[in-house]
């Protein structure tokens, strides 16, 4: 590991102002994904200045109704808060599925959202990679990419975001509060993070030096029917293949066999970008449409249009299809009970 | 560069002088002798370090030791009060949860300290329900150890010894 200062910050304007004077600092809080890259070469900072005492790790209502999550707060203790379980089942599920719980209780709600990709060639500073090192090319690209893009990549970079609970945030609508040298913004979580085109070495649209603070949950009615579905290679402790988060609001209107007509729904996908997928095409295409797993489906295929997969991660596609399908006709079970259409029809190639 | 950092492992009081790149997992094992946390794949996937810090399982591999000055950390060895084991320590005694024992300090911090997580009424990915409580069954413990690997594969054993300290704790 390359020697580095530390510094414990002691404010909010005194950190930022650590990092912004210095062009490799970074910040520390949780550690669980930074301290891996500097013991792998990935990220050699010369200054690490510590947000992790700072008092950052309160959850709040505010008076609005929005939820305001500090950025220190532990994805355990966000995971286990009754609030967030109750109003917001998604996210809980979302930071259930995540890592393991040692790993929980150290790993931040700002560090998860800027944690890095698993690509392995990214983690592997022997490899060729457009995002550790821009211009040396993308070994993924003819390599394994079993865990790899579908939606968004671009020819120098197929890296997907590994965040579950970020995938639950982009579905309810978060955004993040962001301090710089020169003040304060907001930012939808979904403008967050970036596609890679040609500067794959960009995560985020942060500027060196901007510290998230909190991330904000507006308050929507609906939140409470939603759900997080993961696939992955193992039951437990793994990263996603594909994810999907869901929130559904079903009208008591029933038109003859059709089922429930849909209100409003939020759909994002996990495991298929660079970046957590709202997919907005789909959910404009249930708005009104009958609560089926045949428009479940179909959606999905919307969606999913402009996928474009490697051999190794084809898969994916139908993967996503039907694990919305399922998620959604899951969801729409338990607010009306039956549901048009059957489940075990699904195809199983793409 | 260095750092002045001070640790209460397994109630006493430590104080060294380290380098910033090192973690708590180094310090403990080759700074201050405290060898129950062990090294297994250094990057926080096997769980074989895993510690009560400040009170919560962790794993203490990613960790820097400069960025835990003033902890407090329990490992395996801290665990049993003189003599006297801890119930989940006699638990994987008893019930023959180990091989080659390499994983198990590991094993026996984070099972501790799940219960108490357990406890306090957190959930699961594979609880039912999330708000109404959990009955630790076999899945849930399962889910909640996932972090801890074991190469023996004594899986079979180390669930039921956790099942067996949970039952006993939930009992009237």
């Amino acid at each position: 590991m390359r020697p580095f200062e530390y510094r414990r910050a002691e404010d909010v304007a005194g950190a930022v102002a650590a990092v912004a004077d210095h062009p490799d600092a970074v910040y520390l809080a949780g550690g669980t994904n930074l301290v891996d890259h500097m013991k792998l070469g990935v990220a050699t900072p010369s200054l690490v200045v510590d947000i992790g005492h700072l008092p950052l790790d309160q959850i709040v209502e505010l008076p609005d109704g929005t939820v305001r999550i500090g950025a220190t707060v532990r994805n355990s203790d966000l995971a286990a808060h009754l609030m967030i379980r109750q109003r917001y089942p998604v996210l809980a599920q979302a930071l259930l599925a995540g890592a393991s719980g040692q790993l929980r209780n150290l790993a931040t709600t700002a560090g998860n959202l800027l944690q890095r990709t698993r690509c392995v060639y990214f983690q592997d500073v022997s490899m060729p990679c457009n995002k550790r090192d821009l211009g040396s090319g993308c070994a993924a690209r003819e390599g394994y990419a079993r865990y790899h893009a579908i939606l968004g990549g671009s020819a120098g970079c197929i890296a997907v975001h590994p965040s579950d609970m970020a995938v639950a945030m982009a579905a309810l609508d978060a955004s993040v509060v962001v301090t710089g040298s020169t003040g304060e913004r907001s930012i939808r979580l979904v403008d967050l993070h970036r596609l890679p085109g040609d500067t794959p070495h960009r995560d985020t649209v942060l500027t060196h030096g901007e510290l998230i603070t909190a991330v904000d949950l507006p308050p929507f009615p609906f939140s409470r029917h939603s759900a997080y579905r993961k696939v992955r290679d193992r039951a437990s402790y793994a990263f996603a293949l594909i994810s999907v988060a869901a929130a559904l609001d079903l009208s008591d209107h029933r038109d003859g066999a059709g089922g429930p007509t849909i209100r409003d729904v939020r759909i994002a996908f996990g495991g298929v970008a660079h970046k957590p997928w709202r997919a907005t095409a789909a959910e404009n295409f249930l708005r009104g449409a009958a609560a089926s797993v045949e428009n479940f489906r179909e959606a999905a295929d919307v969606e999913l249009a402009r996928a474009e997969a490697l051999n190794d991660n084809a898969f994916k596609i139908t993967m996503v299809r039907n694990t919305v399908a399922s998620l959604l006709a899951d969801l729409t079970r338990r607010q009306v009970g039956d549901i048009g259409g059957d489940l075990a029809g699904q195809e199983q190639k793409p | 560069m260095d750092a002045r950092i001070s640790l209460r492992v397994d109630g006493k009081d430590r104080s060294i002088t380290v380098d910033t790149r090192t973690t708590l997992l180094d310090a403990l094992r080759d700074r201050l002798g405290v060898t129950s946390p062990k090294k297994g794949c250094d990057h926080g996937q096997c769980g074989a370090c895993t510690v009560l810090l400040d009170g919560r399982r962790a794993v203490i591999c990613l960790a820097l030791a400069v960025a835990y000055d003033g902890a407090e950390i329990t490992t395996a060895d801290g665990l049993a009060l003189g003599d006297t084991l801890h119930p989940i320590q006699q638990a994987f005694l008893e019930m023959d949860a180990l091989q080659c024992g390499y994983c198990t300090p590991g094993q026996v911090c984070s099972a501790v300290g799940m219960l108490a997580e357990a406890k306090e009424g957190a959930p699961s990915y594979v609880s039912e329900d999330l708000v109404g409580g959990t009955e630790l069954d076999d899945d849930e413990i399962r889910e909640r150890m996932s972090g801890n690997l074991c190469r023996c594969g004594a899986y079979v054993n180390i669930v039921a010894a956790i099942r067996r300290v949970a039952c006993e704790e939930s009992a009237p």
